[in-house]
């Protein structure tokens, strides 16, 4: 198993830190409904995490408990050395985990320059009436929060659609711009909720190139949930394989891919 | 000389140049670049101080005089510097194309020798990488945009900003050093190697004497009175020489602003917001902004549609009468005065040519229809014709004598003359110096006393002098009866309608003329869209029965036009198909430039042209194509093939043959 603090080294020679994140023992219930089952595992600073899963599996309750908007029932989580209490999604925010959407949750009348602006709420500190009054304090932030915002568009090549708004673009550009406001928000720890789910080949290489290159450009640790096994297999370091609420598997794609419970929950097997 | 305080004989490279505008024009904007989306802008000194550390950390690295620096990468400030830096320490730059794949990088990159290559960005830098097994010489990889570029091997590749600040430190040890160089270069030493993309065969490297680019840079620039307050937009690729003589050329010898657009795809938005006062773009360009704006009119409200209609047909009677500064009516000036106030300044505002004084068209024939509305709108469209082995310029249009069927008088210091074959020659002070390692080539282009073949057949006109040009001279042909066939005539009147992108004729050797299309998928889309025609494809579309009558009507209209021709009036077009896929230069049917290549289009569609002549009136066919990242694959397609009517003397010989 991995030593908590030392990390360890990537076959394409990236370092990994210490545990960014762990979860201990996660239960999670909906009435009498067990969603996830007594799970633990951690995230290591730096790193591409995924959890992949069957449909059901539960992957997306996962994700929601990480990101504070669930409270197991049961379990604890634990980031940057410190349990976190239950909290409410902003306050989530503010500790640095930004996340995206399954069924991409944009402001759809808005330009993608201002539902990216959005994504830098936490960092605007001046007043209501400052910033009614577009003076002093509020005009600084807004500049300095552009130039952000205008690094990500051109980090991910949006330059183009910069005033379009987004109830106007084809699918594969709203998830891109979701995940452009998420990085506003210069998470420590970027969560991704099917991020190539529903895109066709170029759209999906396109995606896992801007997965690869925020992990490596800004340090970024990254947790996603994906569907398509060889997005998955290609991108993340380490793996966590749910089935039923439980935790079937754990480790790097290799390993994953050689355990047997893992084969046999994706191909299905004959149940006695 | 237009400025007497600055003696000629020491303006003799294009360094030479940079250092007169920064004393000249110091504090005016010399390169703007749109990124994070503000025009970030340098001044001359700012230029020149970037421009300076990059040469010296070029020197740091090794660059010796006469090295090769291949440049790959989108219009950026940074690469033009890259080019200047070169030149300033002896070595000479050559621009390539950056959308060419591997393949064809390979053979320019081992051809000119490159012991430097500067890339835009990664996928630059891979595309070099996975070449360089096959090309020797390659010793330093740069690269300009840092990002994805962390885990290469950087024991021999630079980021550009690196080796600035590298020049900077090393600036003391190094300055006289420069300086020496710089006053070294020669007004006949090498400017820049230009590869022509060649409509056969490989590419050949066209070698620019300092001499040839500055002296037609002045000569162009005196032609249409350029001054230091224009502004240009550069957007064309890097590696054609165009975009080296209006880009470096002119704008380093009259000194004005070169911009620098944010990206391929937000061109049109930039445009709009710098207005340039000096525009160049082929016919394609004009074409696809037309198509835009009848579309977006087709959309538009029926008074919207009648006030456009009204105020078009008004700039058309009257609008390149008063360009041409020729007496207009009272009645007319208001009806225009009206139009520029509702339908022409907006419309120009909103192409980004409000404060165009001059624009030029080349590279193809334009459409009367595409060149007059824009003249009509009151924009100075000229064209031009020239050439890479002529530092562009043969001849241009003077104001006041601009047509949609010639191309001006031959430009200031250009010699023309016409062969008994028909084909051009002409000989300047912009021809070429060689093609790099090709002796034969330039030994058959250009004769003992300068005169180089430019391989197009035209004409004088009687009564202007202006030179029209028909066809490529090896392209006209003869049909099987004898009669002339210029397949490029058939072609440019075919693509003059929106619907029609690209066409291809053929009849060499023929009992008649033959055509295949390509649809516009911009402008067909958009009418299936309006028609309530689904498709799934482009294959769906080019095929649906509306399309082909709607292209049959076109070839019809070509074909009565063509019958008015006598010269010409063979050339009818007797039967056609469109095509399945467009043609495209990643599969090699069309050079980087767009130029249509024949004999790859025969040798590939081979058993296209066999049905268009046997009378079938449909063909199987399966074609490869290769994606943009290289890899290849296969579509197929059942494709139909349609006759046409033809008219005047034709029809005759038609029924005869039947």
């Amino acid at each position: 198993m991995l030593d908590r603090t030392e990390g360890y080294t990537t076959p394409d020679g990236r370092q990994i830190g210490g545990v960014l994140m762990e979860l201990k023992d996660i239960t999670l219930r909906f009435g009498g409904v067990v969603a996830i089952k007594e799970i633990s595992f951690d995230i290591r600073e730096g790193e591409i995490r995924a959890i992949i899963g069957p449909n059901g599996a539960g992957k997306s309750s996962m994700l929601n408990v990480i990101s504070g908007f669930y409270h197991p029932q049961d379990g604890e989580v634990w980031f940057k050395g410190r349990r976190r209490p239950p909290m409410r999604p902003y306050q989530v925010a503010r500790l640095g985990i930004a996340r995206t959407f399954q069924n991409i949750a944009l402001f759809d009348g808005m330009t993608v320059l201002d539902n990216i602006m959005t994504g830098r709420l936490n960092k605007m500190r001046s007043g209501l009436l400052s910033q009614a009054l577009w003076w002093g304090a509020a005009e600084r932030e807004e500049v300095e929060n552009r130039a952000e915002v205008e690094k990500i568009i051109d980090f991910l090549e949006i330059q183009n659609i910069r005033k379009t708004p987004v109830g106007r673009l084809p699918y594969g550009l709203k998830k891109r711009v979701e995940l452009a406001r998420a990085l506003a928000a210069e998470p420590g720890l970027l969560l991704l909720d099917e991020p190539m789910a529903g895109m066709n080949v170029e759209e999906k290489e396109d995606m896992s190139r801007f997965i690869l290159d925020v992990n490596d450009e800004f340090g970024t640790t990254i947790c996603l949930i994906e569907h398509d096994m060889g997005v998955v297999m290609d991108l993340s370091d380490r793996v966590v394989v749910m089935d039923y609420g439980r935790k079937i598997g754990d480790g790097t794609p290799d390993q994953v891919r050689s355990n047997q419970e893992v084969i046999d929950a994706y191909l299905g097997v004959a149940h006695d | 000389m237009t400025d007497p305080q600055t003696p000629e004989g020491e303006l003799h490279s294009i360094p030479a140049l940079l250092a007169r505008n920064v004393a000249r024009y110091g504090d005016r904007p010399a390169w703007r670049e749109k990124e994070f989306g503000i025009w970030q802008s340098w001044t001359w000194a700012q230029a020149a101080g970037e421009i300076r550390a990059l040469a010296l950390g070029l020197l740091t690295l090794g660059l010796r005089p006469g090295d090769r620096v291949a440049i790959i990468g989108r219009n950026r400030p940074a690469h033009y510097w890259g080019m200047i830096a070169a030149q300033m320490c002896g070595a000479v730059p050559v621009p390539l194309y950056q959308d060419a794949v591997a393949d064809e990088m390979a053979f320019v990159l081992d051809h000119c020798g490159a012991r430097f290559v500067l890339c835009g960005d990664q996928e630059q830098v891979d595309k070099v990488l996975e070449v360089e097994d096959r090309v020797t010489g390659i010793e330093r990889i740069l690269y300009t945009d840092r990002r994805g570029m962390r885990r290469y091997d950087h024991s021999r590749m630079d980021a550009l900003a690196d080796v600035q600040a590298e020049g900077r430190d090393a600036a003391p040890r190094l300055d006289a050093e420069l300086d020496a160089r710089i006053a070294g270069l020669g007004y006949d030493d090498t400017c820049v190697m230009l590869y022509t993309s060649g409509t056969t065969g490989r590419p050949k490297g066209v070698v620019l004497s300092n001499r040839n680019i500055i002296e037609t840079s002045k000569n162009s620039a005196e032609f249409d009175r350029l001054t230091q307050r224009e502004d240009i937009v550069a957007y064309l690729p890097m590696a054609w020489v165009g975009d080296f003589i209006f880009s470096v050329g002119q704008a380093l010898w009259a000194g004005f602003t070169v911009n620098c657009p944010e990206d391929a795809q937000t061109m049109m938005t930039d445009m709009r917001e710098i207005g340039p006062t000096y525009f160049f773009a082929p016919p394609r360009v004009f074409e696809g902004q037309l198509t835009n704006v009848m579309i977006r009119m087709e959309d538009a409200g029926r008074f919207k549609r009648w006030l456009f209609g009204w105020c078009m047909s008004v700039a058309r009677r009257v609008g390149p009468a008063l360009l041409d500064g020729k007496p207009v009516g009272p009645g007319d000036r208001l009806a225009y005065g009206l139009g520029r106030v509702f339908v022409y300044g907006p419309l120009k505002n909103t192409l980004g040519l409000s404060r165009i004084r001059v624009g030029y068209t080349a590279g193809e024939a334009i459409g009367p229809e595409i060149f007059d509305f824009y003249r009509s709108l009151g924009i100075n469209l000229k064209q031009l014709y020239g050439q890479t082995e002529a530092s562009v310029f043969i001849t241009q249009q003077p104001d006041g004598e601009v047509r949609s069927d010639t191309v001006g008088v031959p430009s200031p210091g250009v010699e023309v003359r016409i062969a008994d074959t028909g084909e051009v020659f002409y000989r300047s002070p912009g021809t070429f110096v060689e093609y790099y390692r090709n002796a034969d080539s330039t030994a058959s282009t250009k004769d003992a006393e300068g005169w180089v073949a430019t391989g197009d057949a035209g004409f004088f006109e009687e009564e202007t002098g202006h030179l029209r040009i028909i066809d490529r001279a090896k392209d006209v042909g003869r049909m099987a009866d004898g009669t002339m066939f210029a397949p490029k005539y058939i072609e440019n009147k075919l693509k003059f309608y929106p619907n029609i992108l690209e066409a291809v004729a053929i009849g060499n050797g023929r009992d008649f003329c033959a055509a295949m299309i390509n649809i516009d998928l911009n402008a067909v889309g958009n009418w299936a869209e309006r028609n309530n025609i689904a498709y799934a494809s482009y294959q769906e579309l080019a095929s649906h029965p509306q399309v082909y009558a709607a292209i049959r009507a076109h070839v019809e209209e070509v074909n009565r036009s063509v019958a008015e021709d006598p010269m010409l009036s063979g050339c009818q077009i007797r039967r056609f198909l469109v095509l399945h896929k467009e043609l495209d230069p990643d599969d090699g049917e069309m050079t980087r430039t767009r130029k249509v290549r024949r004999a790859v289009i025969g040798e590939k569609f081979a058993d296209l042209v066999a049905a268009l002549y046997d009378g079938s009136d449909s063909i199987y066919t399966e074609t490869e194509v290769t994606y943009e990242d290289g890899r290849k694959g296969k579509i197929k397609a059942t494709l139909k093939i349609e006759d046409v009517q033809v008219f005047g003397d034709a029809q005759g010989q038609k029924v005869a043959a039947e």
